[in-house]
């Protein structure tokens, strides 16, 4: 391991990168959990899905809401690939919680024919967008 | 000897002309450069996926995978990708030949074409080939769920293996236009499914790691690959858009010049005419007053 101080993060999206930093720790939704990286972690490769992601820089913890991709860790870098990333200022509310109402009434309509995954991946989707802004949001009243 | 009123019009008409060429030129010439960023932005994902599918192969069993596999194929589908709009050269006809070029070196097996862009659904339509949901009017806010809406039908119907099931397909093809630079768009077909075999071998020396993997390999790998489908289409669509966007800007570029010099040549005549006819008056009122003498 290097022993550097800091993990560099990178969020890419097949619309490009979204964020490119040194941050301090990063938390993302992984298949199976949460999973937490700090500076000095083994190589990993980890399916993460729809939620939110945290990295932390300095005392500010910020949030991304990112829906399906990867996670590699590999010599303090921490790569992101995603479907989708959004950062809390980009999201909209109002739409995230319609999208949500309206993703789970659709669930509830098809009940178990194959539309089944798109809806749920849609209500995972905008739960995610609704908590990374949440939790953005939060600090910003803080600070 | 056309008359002056008559070069007169034909002047402002090709003017009118020249003024709509430019303004065409240079929305082209906007449209080309953002679509040129998104191409540049889009290549860091796709870099980044092969890697990952790269050092997750040794592990996967990958010769298993249903998107791998290879058949005879008996039921084949093209994807071709067309612009919605004329005026921009030979953009869509160089991919239309090339497409019409692969149909017949497919003859023998039952083919669809499903048409991105509607120069391509007409150009088909009126040949009476077999059209699968042709899609158009896309380009204009191109996102990658349309890329996503194309790869998933082709995937399901692939993952049909049973061979007498109508819906089944045994190949995927893709047919595009691929962005060079502003002067040049070349065609390319491509094997969409089964997949070309990957180009997996880049781990030049690097030093095998030891990766932790949740899940395993295998399911990894499988995640992947419909992801790597999806993004060999919106890479395609991408190309399009660039190369249509430069195709159109050069094809306005040279009407825009045609019309320029046109103007001129139709100037001078018109001038030369104007000096004929004053001349011929000039001579006429002399040749009246010689013969008042």
């Amino acid at each position: 391991m290097s022993g550097s101080e800091t993990l560099r993060l990178e969020v890419i999206t097949p619309g490009g990168v979204v964020f490119r930093d040194d941050v301090d720790y990063v938390e993302a939704p992984g298949v199976f959990g949460y999973i937490g990286v700090l500076p000095g972690h083994a190589p990993l490769l980890y399916q993460i899905r729809s939620g939110r992601l945290q990295y932390r820089q300095g005392e500010e913890d910020h949030y991304l809401a990112v829906h399906w991709g990867f996670l590699e860790v590999l010599d303090d870098t921490v790569t992101v690939l995603a479907e989708t990333a959004e950062r809390p200022r980009d999201i909209d509310l109002a739409r995230a919680e319609s999208a949500l109402t309206r993703a789970k009434a659709r669930l509830e309509e098809f009940g178990a024919t194959y539309e089944v995954e798109r809806a749920q991946q849609a209500v995972a989707r905008a739960e995610a967008r609704l908590r990374a802004a949440e939790a953005e949001a939060k600090i910003g009243s803080q600070s | 000897m056309p008359t002056l009123l008559e070069l007169r019009r034909r002047t402002r008409s090709v003017r009118n002309t020249e003024q709509i060429t430019r303004a065409m030129k240079m929305v082209a010439t906007a449209r080309l450069r953002r679509a040129q960023e998104a191409i540049v932005s889009a290549r860091p994902f796709a870099a980044r996926i092969l890697e990952v599918l790269n050092s997750v192969v040794v592990g996967a069993k990958t010769e298993s995978h249903p998107l791998l596999r290879e058949r005879p194929p008996r039921r084949v589908e093209v994807v071709v990708i067309t612009s919605d709009r004329g005026l921009c050269g030979s953009f869509n006809t160089n991919v239309l030949k090339r497409c019409e070029i692969l149909l017949k070196s497919l003859s023998d097996n039952e083919v669809g074409v499903r048409a991105v862009g509607r120069k391509g659904k007409d150009h088909f339509r009126r040949r009476g080939v077999r059209l699968v949901d042709p899609l158009e009017d896309i380009f204009r806010a191109l996102g990658y769920e349309h890329a996503r809406a194309i790869a998933a039908p082709l995937m399901e119907r692939y993952h049909r293996e049973d061979p007498e099931d109508p819906e089944g397909l045994d190949a995927i093809y893709l047919v595009f236009n691929e962005f060079k630079n502003i002067l040049r768009q070349d065609v390319r077909v491509e094997r969409l499914l089964p997949l070309e075999r990957l180009d997996l071998s880049s781990s030049d020396g690097a030093p095998a790691r030891e990766f932790f993997y949740e899940p395993t390999e295998g399911e990894i790998f499988s995640e992947l690959l419909p992801r790597h489908v999806e993004y060999q289409i919106w890479r395609a669509l991408l190309e399009s858009v660039a190369a249509e966007q430069a195709a159109r800007m050069t094809a306005m570029d040279n009407a825009t010049k045609n019309a320029s010099e046109l103007i001129a040549d139709l100037t001078l005549t018109m001038n030369r005419v104007r000096q004929a006819a004053i001349t011929k008056e000039i001579l006429e009122v002399v040749g009246g007053a010689e013969a008042l003498d």
